[in-house]
């Protein structure tokens, strides 16, 4: 793909006046600005997240009730969930696509600048709802972050709250969606045709069609919930002719498609990060892009999984399976692409590739206890123990969260102008890298030998695992604070960055300067 | 095997701990019936083949990153495309997934036939007990956590089945195919034994089944495994798998005890009598929320110290052990307990901890269940 960089870097007449202080940010259409107010949101809630997640590793450290109550564990393991899945992790990959997508497509800005602004400060709100509701007579929702009723129906007004909270996020990510695919769709620069596209681009608008997809039915799910509540509705009691089982298909309906939500963006980091740093095009463009969307459609039916131990008639529980089987197929194209992208290159690795090399071996881990989990006698002994715990942490620790990370030590030097510090940067990635692993492994090996997830205190003959775990989870905690003094280090000075920090590095968003003008591409750059 | 405890030993050594080797199993507990032991093979199987997977595509991975550096001076070479390649690694996968799908499939078709069972025994969950009835016999108990509160607030040494230890366990016979019948009275509960390969939802409103057949005596545990609120954890599974003989002496016994109950259903019992059994039903079914010291748990669980129901007339107060509070987590007893049970734990609640209301007798609780 060559570039003209030409018309990309004439702009500067086009700066205007950028207001300073809080009004710059309360209302602010840019989408940079708007990319890094969902960056800081999303740090601000991991800490919060982290913290929730150092509390029930310290209860877990011996058996027996030591620091927290049963009432105020499930609250935790809870909102962890909650703050993670919509506070930390979404929020990042749309701060990711904010800032990059227009550079990545050579647009001046996102589609529709003020539903942006929105759509972010729309955030805020509900995170203070859902960590609120702690503060609420009975706590915080205490049902799991699945809240299958009946549970979820017994709980206090806090459970209003959330789904309130969840309406209010779900509104917001709707927004985004419609916002990053009418960008890409209409916003190209002259000659960035849909098979040009950066992959972090196309796993994007994938994505965004998959959260307009089911977001929708979240929020019905959680309307009927929040109906069965204070209405006398019976959707999900059988007193009334309901299901409490109806509630968990329509959940995981939502539930299957969001797992790729929090991945198929990775994917795209990844895909961006490792052609880099082996000075190598992407292998199998063409294949990635199919498999992306293979993905994306598997993700519909597969969701009878999360359900394996209901009680569904055989023919179910075999299709289930088999779609699930399924999966494994273009996922393992991607990671065979990632390999074949290193293979004969001339790799170095900076830190943001030793993240994403991290990535394709620990994400696979990840890949590999799903395919364990499919098969149905299997997943009758490993349903809600700690071996899911296993599986969907790698997916969303050592995968979304690392491409995160991969994607930040990336991109960072490109908006602050600044390179990152690799020495900080690679004690941060080591000891992270180590300690997720004394962290997570040991799960897989508690969930086999029979400690269901979600219990605040346990049998004797989970002690050491658990005891290793959580020293894991300490480390593995703190180590993060490294990042924040990366961040704010390269934030403030360091060595200058230049337009283009890598040698290997290809695609629009290194002809512009670093950090980028305030309104870049005003003209669009001419892909050739 | 052998391999099995090669790893459990390595896994020990780098722990570098001088516990049992026991402590650090890695795998699935020994399968004690068919399913269980299906599932088992299953997982090795699974788990070989990830394994080979892994090593290969992880060694192609390592070789490439240790030689093809550029420090060393290596050239990217520019190719980016082979739909040779392409295919071959969508169809290879595509096979081996084929060759995993028919051994799991066999397996599943095994463990949803719940024909012809030996024995059917009804399963209900409750927050936070297991309620067992073994339908042709007529027997029914509840079966409750046994493990002291002491020892869970570390105030005693834990015992060595600690959590994983009830007061009366579900006892069945060896051999015979045994059908469970799982429901819920509250909210969903999920009864699992590892070794027995069962773990089923339990489902309020609806009845779902399973089954296993044991292969050998002896006690086997497991846990609730759906979240279910704050006793998630305190809800533990027994089953004692008895030789036929056995069985059938335990039957006998269950079925002379629950006549000789319902006859003391009948008569007037002294406060004694009432107070000492009362704090037994009390502690079993009442304290995992109510607290042992009736303090309750402030906005979660109200206390019975000086609570107006307590201190109340009787019959508002046994009407509520009876037919629970409609929007709260305060169950129904009425069909848990007996009418003894209820006057009972009512009679130890309204003369505990500072409260002085009268006590009650199983004449008032029958009159008050119709």
């Amino acid at each position: 793909m060559a570039i003209d960089a030409g018309t990309a870097i004439l702009e500067p007449a086009h700066q205007e006046a950028v207001p300073g202080g809080t009004w710059r940010w309360l209302t602010t259409t840019n989408h940079k600005d708007i990319g890094t107010l969902y960056l800081c949101f999303a740090a601000v809630m991991f800490l919060i997240g982290g913290l929730m997640a150092m509390t029930i590793r310290a209860e877990l450290f011996q058996p027996g009730l030591q620091l927290v109550q049963p009432e105020l564990f499930n609250q935790l393991t809870t909102l962890h969930g909650l703050i993670m899945i919509f506070g930390v992790i979404m929020p990042a990959f749309t701060g990711f696509a904010n800032w990059q997508i227009p550079l990545m497509i050579g647009a001046p800005d996102m589609a529709f600048p003020r539903m942006n602004n929105w759509s972010f400060w729309l955030l805020p709100v509900a995170a203070a709802f859902l960590i609120g509701s702690m503060f609420l007579p009975g706590g915080a929702v205490a049902g799991g972050w699945t809240l299958y009723p009946p549970l979820s129906i017994q709980g206090g007004v806090s459970y209003d709250l959330t789904i309130f909270a969840l309406h209010i996020m779900g509104a917001s990510s709707i927004m985004g969606a419609i916002n990053i695919i009418t960008t890409i769709l209409n916003m190209r620069a002259p000659g960035m045709t849909a098979m040009r596209m950066p992959m972090f681009v196309w796993t994007w608008l994938i994505t965004a069609f998959l959260l307009i997809a089911v977001m929708p039915v979240l929020a019905g799910t959680i309307t009927m919930l929040l109906a069965d509540r204070n209405f006398d509705t019976h959707f999900f009691s059988a007193a009334g002719g309901g299901d409490p089982v109806m509630f968990q298909h329509l959940f995981w309906f939502f539930g299957h498609p969001e797992v790729y939500i929090l991945i198929l963006p990775a994917f795209g980091i990844v895909s961006s990060v490792i052609p880099t740093f082996a000075r190598k095009p992407l292998f199998g463009y063409r294949s990635m892009v199919y498999a992306t969307a293979s993905i994306a459609i598997l993700s519909f039916i597969v969701w009878g999984h999360h359900m394996f131990t209901v009680g569904m008639p055989v023919a179910a529980q075999l299709f289930f399976m088999y779609a699930t089987m399924l999966i494994a197929v273009p996922t393992g194209v991607k990671v065979f692409n990632w390999v074949a992208t290193m293979w004969q290159g001339s790799l170095t690795f900076e830190t943001a590739m030793l993240f994403a090399v991290a990535f394709v071996c620990l994400f696979t881990i990840g890949g590999f206890s799903g395919l364990v989990l499919a098969m149905v006698p299997v997943d009758t002994q490993l349903q809600d123990t700690y071996y899911v715990v296993a599986h969907f942490h790698y997916v969303l620790v050592t995968g979304a969260l690392f491409a995160i990370y991969a994607g930040l030590y990336y991109w960072l030097p490109k908006w602050t102008g600044h390179r990152v510090d690799e020495n900080w940067g690679r004690w941060h990635f080591w000891l992270s890298a180590v300690s997720v692993n004394v962290l997570f492994f040991p799960m897989h090996f508690l969930g086999l030998a029979g400690m269901p997830r979600r219990i605040p205190d346990y049998a004797l003959q989970f002690a050491d695992f658990n005891r290793i775990a959580s020293i894991g989870g300490f480390v593995f905690g703190a180590s993060q604070v490294l990042l924040l003094i990366v961040i704010i280090k390269c934030i403030r000075g360091g060595e200058p960055a230049g337009d283009r920090p890598y040698e290997g590095a290809e695609g629009l968003e290194w002809t512009l300067s670093s950090p980028p003008p305030y309104h870049s591409f005003a003209t669009p750059p001419e892909v050739k | 095997m052998t391999c099995t405890r090669a790893c459990t030993a390595a896994v020990a050594l780098f722990a570098l701990s001088d516990r049992a080797m026991a402590e650090y199993r890695i795998n699935l507990p020994a399968p004690q019936s068919s399913v269980a032991h299906a599932a088992y093979d299953l997982h090795v199987i699974v788990l070989w083949v990830c394994l080979v997977i892994f090593a290969l595509v992880f060694g192609a991975m390592f070789y490439s990153l240790l030689r093809h550096r550029k420090s060393l001076g290596h050239e990217a070479h520019h190719f980016h495309e082979s739909t040779t390649v392409e295919v071959i690694w969508t169809t290879v996968p595509f096979l081996i997934l084929i060759g995993l799908a028919w051994p799991a499939t066999q397996a599943v078709l095994d463990q949803k036939d719940t024909g012809n069972p030996d024995l059917t025994i009804k399963i209900t969950g409750h927050q936070w007990k297991w309620e067992y009835e073994y339908l042709q016999e007529g027997v029914r108990f509840l079966s409750v956590l046994a493990t002291p509160g002491e020892q869970i607030g570390d105030r005693m040494d834990k015992g060595e089945h600690y959590l994983l230890e009830v007061d009366e366990p579900l006892v069945v016979p060896v051999g015979r195919k045994v059908r469970l019948l799982l429901t819920a009275a509250d909210v969903i509960h999920s009864w699992w034994v590892p070794a027995l390969g069962v773990k089923q939802d339990a489902i309020p409103g609806f009845i779902r089944d399973t089954w296993f057949r044991a292969d050998a005596p002896g006690t086997y545990r497991g846990q609730c495994a759906e979240l279910c609120g704050n006793g998630h954890a305190f809800m533990p599974i027994v089953v004692e798998v008895k030789p036929e003989a056995e069985y059938r002496a335990w039957l006998a016994a269950r079925k002379s005890g629950q006549a000789a109950k319902a006859a003391a259903a009948g008569r007037i019992l002294t406060v004694q009598e009432l107070l000492a059994s009362g704090e037994k039903v009390y502690a079993a079914n009442c304290a995992a929320c109510h607290q042992a010291d009736g303090k309750g748990l402030p906005g979660v669980f109200p206390a019975l110290t000086g609570s107006a129901v307590v201190n109340g007339p009787p019959q508002a107060h046994v009407d509520r052990v009876l037919h629970g509070k409609e929007g709260t987590a305060m169950p129904a007893f009425a069909a848990q307990l007996d009418d003894a049970e209820i006057a009972a734990v009512v009679s130890y609640e309204r003369q505990s901890w500072g409260n002085r209301a009268e006590p009650v007798q199983p004449a008032l609780v029958k009159n008050l269940r119709q």
